[in-house]
């Protein structure tokens, strides 16, 4: 293979992001290295298994996919605005559509969400660790080497451009011949592997390591939402891994699943896909839901309405999810029948929704409700959501949908309950949890700036796609030269930017707390907390809890405040068993990523390789038995007496 | 995470990681029913779409006696695993590992049956590209047989850690999930034999 071939050239875009890929690199490394920073990059980071940070690494690795999505989103809208500028061509604008849509579902929203469980869930239920910490690790490894491999294609091998669903047979090997689309096949795979095996080891987590006395219907909405979440995820990303595989397949050693040649079937990729991507959409909206119905409670100072309602609501979700996904693709022409189903099963997800709703607004009435800025976000959540999911009603009902079917009516609906359900809840639940994350609070009066910047900008950019549907103009399109779609375009390219302004202000926020927020004294950083995590010590201990409580209500820490209790009991200290750090995860997934990117440009032998030695280490990590280590009793004293200044 | 370990009961169960370790192995299996489920779902659209290949009834009513002797071997494997895991409840690691080699012996005569199998179809023009129906046969019969593959090889891995270490509370459950996987690959067979090849007979 030529040089030029396996760099993208000739694009001056891609080159101005080449240069900054080396410069931002080359910065890391001179920096890590005069500071002399590598050792402690490896043993407290990249070696970890503690929940806590891996959770702040999938945090940060989201904000970073954040940024990328976004300067794709940018850069579409710029060329919708301008359309004569020829700011993109043709085949850019379908590469860039590809990477923001597969960019912000995939590296995003579900590694957000996953890092907020992974730091909360455990310290919300009493527990120590996840059940399985190694695994942990290798989740986060394979989710992070996943993406990179997905987001080096535009200046390695040429990026995907089949669209995020991926539809063959648009996507097969003689319509899309190159790497590009095996980007896309082994970036999602490998990031798969870790999403299902959080969800298995979230599940036990939650199943297993819970407080004494805390049953299920104890527990804090959050993990509830994570616990139906990761059932979702145990049934539907198995789905995933075998369309992607068949895809694989017919590309690299050309069997014919999706093929026109063969007898093959192309439109079983489009069930396939939506089999595991419809339940993935509740997979990224029920966390969402629980960080909203903690922030609610917590500023409206009042125990959530409905709970129990509020948990069998997201059960019910979670069962119908799997039932719609043909509702994708009315339009395909199934028959009345079929549709018909499809239909009715979708407009069922409209009644459990609509109950959380209501109980949303249940907590809030005749509350005192506090003005801080994940309420805010919470707040503008539940109007914007309504817009979104009474539109997907409209959308649900298939003979209407043959009208509004690929038109930008569905990107606004879309994009309506994306960002006003994930995106504003991970906004919402990293400054409600930041403080017990790193030991300030996110400063308050930048913070609502760049709420009222998103906030607006997201309505100023969405709001005028519906209409820009109903006149017909269609997705994916490249060139918008028909006057009258010309307005709302350029509307909604403002709003675009006033979003990223948003952003920008946000991660501004980030620096600027770090260097003049006050450092928290207690552990329930806004005085309303409801629920164990707030009752730890800030900054959190390695060992999150030095004598587990008993619980056996709703809200376990608003009694205990009450009656002037803690957690700690020292007469109770016994020594606490850890697990130990190890670079294995990383080197594990290191050599499956190495043998996903041989893969990707068909060097078959060379995938063997890496796929031998991942194997090896496999057989490495089976032969390795070690147990951890006990933090002595001494140690644990000594820490807690100073967390709590006693 | 020390919580109470149990004096009594199979060893397996008595540390809270050994708990916790079957508990997400079976969940894992769950997991696991759904990605064959995917594969036997694409099988059964994709029946009937040959192309110019062989059809599968030609192929399977000549071939039906070593698919039998296939299923009699892996059926057979799951008795004595289930033997093996017995003899482990005994404390008897040499039962465990006497018992556990015959399994992997069985194993591995399925595997070169198949492997043999596979062979002699892609003599008669048969073979992963040659048409959507075959592709879907050789993706799912073949993810079962790589199964299989690395149920062998971990189970190598345990009969060597075994003879390291004796049977204690962290052996015991690495033997009692493999013994769950087996038996869980054998269910997987069975329904692949009645579902591929004794309908791919008669259809």
């Amino acid at each position: 293979m030529a040089l030029d071939e396996f760099f993208v050239t000739g694009e001056p875009l891609i080159y101005a992001g080449m240069v900054s890929i080396a410069l931002v690199s080359a910065a890391i490394i001179f920096l890590l290295t005069y500071f002399k920073r590598w050792g402690w990059l490896w043993r407290e980071w990249l070696t970890t298994v503690d929940h806590k940070k891996i959770g702040i690494m999938y945090i940060l690795s989201a904000l970073v996919m954040l940024f990328r999505g976004g300067a794709d989103a940018l850069m579409m809208r710029m060329q919708l605005a301008f359309p004569s500028l020829e700011f993109l061509n043709a085949q850019h604008y379908n590469e860039i559509f590809t990477t923001h849509g597969t960019v912000m579902i995939i590296f995003m929203a579900m590694p957000f969400l996953i890092g907020l469980m992974n730091i909360i869930v455990p310290l919300q239920i009493g527990a120590r660790d996840f059940a399985f910490p190694f695994v942990n690790a290798l989740s986060f490894w394979s989710f992070f080497l996943g993406a990179m491999l997905f987001n080096i294609s535009f200046v390695i091998g040429g990026s995907p451009d089949a669209g995020w669903t991926s539809y063959t047979p648009l996507a097969g090997a003689a319509m899309s011949p190159g790497p590009g689309q095996n980007f896309y096949l082994m970036g999602l795979q490998l990031s798969g592997i870790g999403t299902l095996a959080t969800g298995i080891n979230l599940m036990v987590t939650i199943l297993k390591m819970r407080a004494p006395g805390m049953k299920l219907f104890h527990m804090p909405i959050f993990t509830w939402s994570t616990l139906v979440t990761c059932f979702i995820i145990v049934f539907a990303f198995p789905i995933l891994t075998v369309a992607l595989a068949l895809l694989t397949i017919d590309r690299i050693f050309g069997s014919q699943f999706f093929t026109l040649t063969g007898e093959g079937l192309p439109m079983m990729w489009a069930n396939l896909f939506w089999m595991w991507g419809h339940p993935e959409v509740y997979i990224v909206i029920l966390p969402a839901f629980g960080i909203f119905s903690e922030v609610i409670a917590t500023f409206a100072k009042k125990r959530l309405f409905g709970y129990s309602a509020m948990v069998w609501s997201m059960i019910i979700i979670a069962l119908l999810s799997f039932i719609v996904w043909v509702h994708h693709f009315f339009t395909m022409g199934a028959g009345a029948f079929v549709n018909s189903v499809f239909s009715v099963s979708t407009m069922l997800i409209a009644v459990p929704t609509g109950v959380k709703i209501f109980n949303w607004l249940g907590t809030l009435y005749k509350s005192k409700i506090e003005f801080t800025v994940p309420m805010l976000w919470s707040l503008a959540f539940i109007p914007s959501f309504i817009l979104g999911g009474v539109t997907g009603v409209m959308l649900g009902m298939a003979a209407a949908d043959y009208q509004f079917h690929n038109s930008y009516f569905l990107v606004a609906h879309f994009h309506y309950v994306l960002i006003a359900g994930t995106v504003f809840a991970c906004f919402a639940g990293l400054v409600y949890w930041y403080p017990k994350m790193f030991g300030h609070k996110m400063n308050e009066r930048i913070g609502k700036w760049a709420f009222w910047l998103f906030l607006i900008g997201f309505h100023v950019c969405f709001f005028p796609q519906y209409f820009l549907g109903l006149d017909g103009m269609p997705r994916r399109l490249f060139v918008t030269n028909i006057a009258e779609w010309l307005p709302l375009n350029v509307i909604s390219t403002v709003g675009a930017f006033g979003m990223g302004a948003g952003f920008a202000v946000f991660v501004f926020n980030i620096y600027y707390s770090y260097r003049y927020s006050e450092r928290e004294k207690t552990g329930d950083a806004w005085g309303h907390g409801r629920t164990l995590e707030w009752s730890t010590t800030t900054p959190v201990p390695f060992y999150n809890f030095a004598t587990v409580p008993y619980v056996d209500e709703i809200d376990p820490y608003v009694r205990m405040k009450e009656e002037g209790k803690t957690t700690f009991d020292e007469k109770k200290l016994k020594p606490i068993h850890m697990p130990s750090y190890t670079g294995q995860p990383i080197i594990m997934m290191g050599f499956l990523a190495f043998a996903s990117f041989a893969l990707i440009f068909e060097w078959i032998p060379l995938a063997i390789v890496g796929l031998l030695l991942a194997v090896g280490s496999m057989i490495y990590r089976s032969f390795d038995y070690d147990d951890g280590y006990y933090v002595p009793v001494d140690e644990i004293k000594r820490t807690e007496r100073k967390a709590r200044g006693l | 995470m020390a919580a109470e370990e149990l004096k009594s009961g199979p060893l397996e169960y008595r540390s809270q990681e050994g708990r916790m370790g079957i508990l997400g192995f079976w969940i894992f299996l769950g997991a696991e029913v759904v990605l064959f489920a995917t594969l036997f779902a694409t099988y059964a659209v994709l029946f009937g779409r040959t192309a110019d290949a062989p059809a599968p009834s030609e192929l399977f009513q000549s071939g039906v006696g070593m698919t039998l002797v296939m299923t009699f071997l892996l059926l057979t494997s799951s008795f004595t695993c289930g033997i093996a895991v017995h003899e482990m409840r005994k404390g008897n690691a040499k039962g465990l590992a006497t018992w556990l080699i015959i399994t992997l012996v069985l194993g591995l005569g399925f595997l070169g049956l198949e492997i043999y199998e596979f062979n002699h179809y892609v003599h008669e023009g048969a073979t992963l590209p040659s048409s959507a129906y075959w592709s879907a046969f050789f993706v799912l019969a073949g993810t079962h047989g790589l199964h299989v593959t690395l149920g062998i090889g971990w189970a190598i891995c345990l009969l060597i850690q075994l003879k390291q270490r004796g049977l204690t509370n962290v052996t015991s459950r690495k033997f009692f999930v493999v013994s769950l996987y087996w038996h869980f690959l054998d269910v997987i067979w069975i329904f692949i034999f009645t579902g591929i090849y004794l309908t791919g007979m008669v259809l």
